[in-house]
């Protein structure tokens, strides 16, 4: 049964702030890719990002019990989403290698509670940084991937194993090869950590080589980008391009330079988990369109 | 005292080390000397956090890391350089604009790296 977006948003129960995301005015959707309707219906997937698990302190005096939270939270959606992506930062950084290991496979314990097990996992910088991803990989495989969903080509981009924040020129090769097996108006999603433009390079909000992964997409007339990193909505065009990053679940950080340094909000006991939270976010393939949802980590 | 051809490729080369890779030995020589500041980067603070320069007026910033490899990133000057264990690494600043301008490490170094920050501010 063919649903409407209206229905679709009804039957997951999804409501508060929506984002409507892509490129309605692409006049390639519907009639390029009328072939493969069958493999094209519109889905959802939840993105998670930067829970920082094994992070103490001030901002967030539940950091124990977030996660927690968050992944009883997606487990309630009255319609579960098709996969959940997490995009980087699952745990908090340690100069200790066992330690690394040890909050990863706390981690790894915890969202093993989620309901729908098709999960995919990126680094972040506090996961990969210090050891070039080596103890990521141990538990949660490659760095970076692709895999295609329902119409959907997703690659998953890794600008943290280096600690410079580059992606490199190796991965860049790979980006440029896998690209150049997808049609022009193909429908594609980067998951990545950082933005991939230089959002405010003053507080580290940027990827060194960004630009060269820009310029490989730019060709691609349906591409959007899903981030993490800045623990806090934001959404930016570079050109048709869109970046959408996501809210943290540990603490939110405050707008690009809205304070001389970039500090986490202070935790609000009148109103926990203020900032936090998860989204939903569901794909309209035919229209190369994707339907944002913030959604709290946790009510009342 | 003279100086054989050898004594002054030898003086030259000298003052070449001394002020690093900054300029070319032709540009060292003719150029007074320009003040340094020594900025030590270990996790998680620059030190000093802080400097004051004057406009136009060229400054050679000498950084050193305590421990482990460090960034140090002028976003708004577009000033950038590796500061690498062992090592002596300069950077030539000519500051154009008056104003206060964060200064970060680049270079995801642990715990405290999004502490990591300082301030020029550039003064007529």
């Amino acid at each position: 049964m063919q649903q409407n977006r209206r229905q679709f948003l009804k039957l997951v129960g999804l409501g508060g702030v929506v984002f409507a995301s892509g490129l309605g005015t692409t006049s390639c959707a519907a009639g390029k890719t009328a072939g493969k309707t069958a493999a094209q219906d519109d889905f959802f997937f939840v993105q998670l990002s930067d829970t920082h698990w094994g992070f103490a302190g001030a901002p967030n005096p539940e950091a124990k019990n977030t996660l927690r939270k968050a992944v009883a939270a997606v487990n309630t959606l009255s319609q579960p989403p098709d996969f959940i992506v997490f995009t980087g930062d699952l745990t908090h950084t340690t100069d200790d290698p066992k330690e690394r290991r040890r909050r990863m496979a706390e981690f790894r314990e915890i969202v093993g509670g989620l309901k729908v097990k098709d999960v995919r996992f990126m680094p972040g910088e506090h996961d990969a940084s210090l050891d070039q991803g080596e103890a990521y990989r141990e538990f949660f495989g490659d760095t970076h991937y692709t895999f295609d969903h329902k119409g959907v080509h997703f690659i998953a981009l890794d600008n943290v194993s280096d600690p410079a924040a580059r992606i490199g020129d190796e991965q860049l090769a790979w980006l440029a090869a896998d690209l150049k097996q997808q049609p022009k108006d193909a429908r594609i999603v980067v998951l990545t950590h950082r933005p991939l433009f230089d959002l405010y390079p003053q507080w580290d909000w940027a990827t060194r080589d960004g630009a060269a992964a820009m310029d490989l997409l730019m060709p691609h007339a349906n591409v959007s980008v899903f981030y993490g990193h800045i623990h806090q909505e934001h959404h930016h065009m570079t050109g048709h391009i869109a970046h959408h990053a996501a809210n943290s679940l540990i603490f939110p950080l405050p707008a690009p330079g809205s304070q001389p340094k970039r500090a986490p909000l202070p935790w609000d006991p009148a109103q926990p988990y203020k900032g936090l939270g998860f989204r939903s976010v569901e794909a309209e393939v035919k229209k190369a369109e994707y339907v944002i949802s913030e959604r709290p980590v946790s009510k009342g | 005292m003279t100086l054989n051809a050898r004594g002054f490729n030898l003086l030259l080369m000298s003052v070449v080390l001394v002020l690093g890779g900054v300029a070319t030995s032709a540009w060292v020589a003719a150029q007074p000397k320009e003040p340094v500041i020594r900025v030590s980067a270990k996790k998680f603070a620059f030190t000093p956090d802080t400097l004051t320069l004057k406009r136009g007026v060229p400054v050679i910033l000498e950084f050193t890391t305590e421990d482990v490899l460090m960034g140090f990133n002028v976003p708004d000057l577009g000033l950038r350089a590796d500061i690498i264990p062992g090592q002596t690494t300069r950077l030539r600043i000519v500051p154009d604009r008056v104003g206060k301008f964060t200064f970060i490490c680049d270079i995801f170094c642990g715990t405290g790296h999004e502490e990591m920050t300082g301030v020029i501010t550039v003064i007529k």
